[in-house]
């Protein structure tokens, strides 16, 4: 074999005491915040679980029949698919599974527009966020498991830690794309009235950006979505805990109640935040 | 007139090496070598004039001569190499970024090519946001963006959004916008490039009547020469980078400032440019009323083999024109004054008739056009002759230079 003429680098070594000294530097953080998630996570779950799921399923419908154009398709599709989970008692587990998605989304949000417009502002910022996401999304998903447990024990908590880490990247970008790809002379229209930074911002640039970033909100969800099964490796409750288990015991047939539940389910939070993306003005 | 844009000095040049570049420009370097040489583009090098209150300033070039980032460095959209910029005799190169925007809300409003209206606002939001920046109130703003509409005959449409009207229409509401912040000038930026020939005619004469009743100081961007030449009391043109030529389109027409210029006018109709006072004989032949007897007329008449005479008053005061063989008559019948024989239905024109307008009028007529002012003076005459060569390429200079 040949031999390299340089010895083996400690990478591993290296991200191992990395990440130790960050555990041990920060314990008090990451615990405040494993506690304070998880208690957040309790409740909101608690909320959603105190609903009674007829009404729940009702709620969904309703909301999926004025967002998609006054159409019965989406509704219909969303009374039977809920139903059928409902039927095979994996109602828990589908909230569960909600709660995750949905504050991991907000979450990824609320972070990633922001760096999504810095990015779009600033070429220097771009060309540093760029890699990052590169980086973040090509990296197997499972990998962000071992630091997330590191951080944050084992729960909803790591869970929603790395979805938020494997779903960023679609936000930031599309956020980046749209305020770029505005055309040119509508932003010295506004600059020539005179706007302020912010002006220009608000009034003009995110309005114009906004189909462009619910298309982006709208792949983090499903990426995080994805994440359910990979998380519950972790210990996140929810549906992907059920296939799992399903996994390890090899049993066919409650993986595919499990698994047709993910489906179903991501068809319809598809569909939902692709109708509140596209308004007729843009 | 006093003078409300000083523009001293005005460079662009892109990219890197600029201080290299702006030394090649000055050594007379085309655009191309500069380009090989430093890699730096330059946009405008050394653009200076004047612009005065309530004129039309007509900056003229072909797509790459520089126009679009001229008009962009009036207010600061793009920054200046070097150079100074005067609007009422501030310098707004030295002003800092809330100075200059108080400057682009109050004072200059601009006009975009391809309309630059925001699609996700209505004609009416669209045509507030001026004022809406400004944070003016709700109420006023509202009001005010109301009457620019209504002004420009758009109210009913004022919740309709842009891409529901046409094209013609846009751009009055882009007009509207700029107009709603009541500003003293207002940039061009090929405004009615974009818009069908039809449409385009119509935009200028609206534009020409509005200038006619609020007197705005108006910088208009365009590459057609012809729009250039309706529109402007003075053209800038313009050719890699630099202005050529600053003047009246009669001027630029008349005395091109060079070889380019001169191409560039080649093809125009001058129909639309040439005023009856260009090409009017100002030395007519004509009878003074009680002055000049009926036999002076016909002795005049035969040794300049003419048909008919013009006849004025002592204070050149057109009375009309006597012919030939009427005045021959009239001598053999012993009458000595003009008056019993002046005919008064010869045609008259002011000294700004267009050329193309006289050519209709000169058509149905064998006496020749009178020019007169408006106390119906005698001022010129204007002889069929004059007009056609007026329009034909060869007779311009033996024409219009003497």
């Amino acid at each position: 074999m040949f031999n390299f003429p340089i010895p083996q680098l400690p990478v591993s070594e290296l991200i191992e005491a990395g990440t130790q000294w960050l555990v041990d530097t920060f314990s008090g953080f990451f615990n405040f915040i494993t506690q304070t998630g998880s208690s957040f996570m309790d409740s909101f779950t608690n909320v959603l679980s105190w609903v009674p799921p007829f009404l729940f399923i009702l709620l969904i419908a309703l909301l999926a029949y004025f967002a998609n154009k006054r159409e019965w398709g989406l509704p219909v599709f969303t009374v039977i698919g809920l139903g059928y989970i409902l039927n095979q008692g994996l109602w828990p587990q589908l909230i569960d599974t909600i709660a995750l998605i949905v504050v991991a989304t907000v979450i990824t949000v609320i972070i990633g527009i922001p760096i999504g417009i810095l990015s779009a502002k600033s070429d220097t910022a771009n060309a540093i966020v760029q890699p990052i996401l590169d980086f973040m999304q090509t990296m197997p998903a499972f990998v962000y498991l071992i630091p997330a447990v590191a951080f944050f024990s084992i729960g909803m908590v790591p869970g929603i830690f790395a979805s938020f880490i494997y779903a960023l990247a679609p936000t930031v970008r599309f956020t980046n794309l749209g305020i770029r790809e505005i055309d040119p002379e509508l932003i010295e229209a506004s600059e020539s009235f005179g706007s302020t930074k912010r002006q220009k911002l608000f009034k003009v640039e995110l309005p114009l950006a906004k189909n462009t970033i619910m298309a982006g909100i709208n792949q983090t969800v499903m990426l995080t979505l994805s994440m359910v099964v990979i998380a519950s490796m972790i210990g996140a409750p929810g549906l992907g805990g059920n296939v799992l288990t399903a996994l390890q015991r090899a049993q066919v047939g409650d993986g595919f109640v499990a698994g047709l539940a993910i489906v179903i389910l991501a068809v319809i939070v598809d569909r939902l935040t692709q109708s509140l993306a596209t308004d007729r003005r843009a | 007139m006093s003078t409300t844009l000083k523009v001293s000095n005005l460079t662009k040049i892109f990219g890197e090496n600029q201080e290299e570049a702006m030394k090649l420009v000055e050594e007379n370097k085309t655009k191309q070598e500069i380009l090989e040489k430093t890699g730096a583009t330059v946009g405008v090098y050394d653009a200076s004039f004047e612009v005065n209150q309530g004129e039309v300033f007509v900056i003229m070039g072909l797509s790459g001569s520089g126009k679009s980032t001229l008009v962009r460095m009036l207010n600061r959209l793009i920054e200046p190499s070097n150079g100074s910029v005067e609007i009422d005799g501030e310098n707004i190169m030295e002003m800092g970024e809330d100075e200059l925007r108080e400057v682009r809300r109050k004072k200059i409003s601009m006009v975009f090519q391809n309309f630059g209206l925001f699609p996700h606002r209505t004609i009416l939001e669209n045509t507030e946001y001026g004022l809406e920046v400004q944070e003016v109130d709700k109420e006023t703003r509202r009001e005010k963006a109301e009457k620019a509409l209504d002004n420009a005959g758009l109210l009913p449409y004022k919740d309709q959004y842009p891409d529901q009207l046409s094209g013609g229409m846009q751009q009055r509401v882009g007009l509207a916008r700029a107009l709603a912040n009541d500003p003293e000038i207002i940039l061009m930026d090929e405004a009615f490039s974009a818009l069908d020939p039809l449409i385009r005619r119509d935009m200028q004469d609206e534009l020409l009547e509005l200038q006619k009743n609020q007197k705005r100081t108006i910088i208009f961007i365009t590459h057609d020469l012809n729009e250039s030449l309706r529109l402007g009391d003075r053209i800038a043109i313009m050719k890699d980078g630099k202005v050529v030529q600053i003047d009246t389109g009669e001027e630029i027409l008349i005395n091109p400032a060079n070889e380019y210029v001169e191409r560039f006018v080649e093809d125009i109709d001058r129909s639309r440019v040439f005023t009856a006072e260009n090409i009017m004989s100002t030395t007519p032949e004509y009878m003074t009323k009680g002055v000049d007897d009926a036999r002076t007329a016909l002795e005049h008449m035969r040794k300049k083999d003419i048909s008919n005479i013009i006849v004025v008053d002592e204070d050149m005061i057109l009375q009309g024109y006597v012919e030939e063989p009427e005045v021959a008559e009239a001598v053999r019948e012993g009458v000595t004054e003009l008056d019993s024989l002046i005919h008064e239905d010869i045609p008259t024109v002011k000294p700004k008739t267009l050329v193309g307008h006289l050519y209709d009028i000169i058509h149905d007529t064998y006496t020749p056009v009178a020019v007169v002012n408006k106390e119906n003076k005698l001022l010129g005459i204007v002889v069929r002759g004059a007009v056609i060569s007026a329009l034909s390429e060869e007779g311009r200079d033996e024409v219009l230079n003497k």
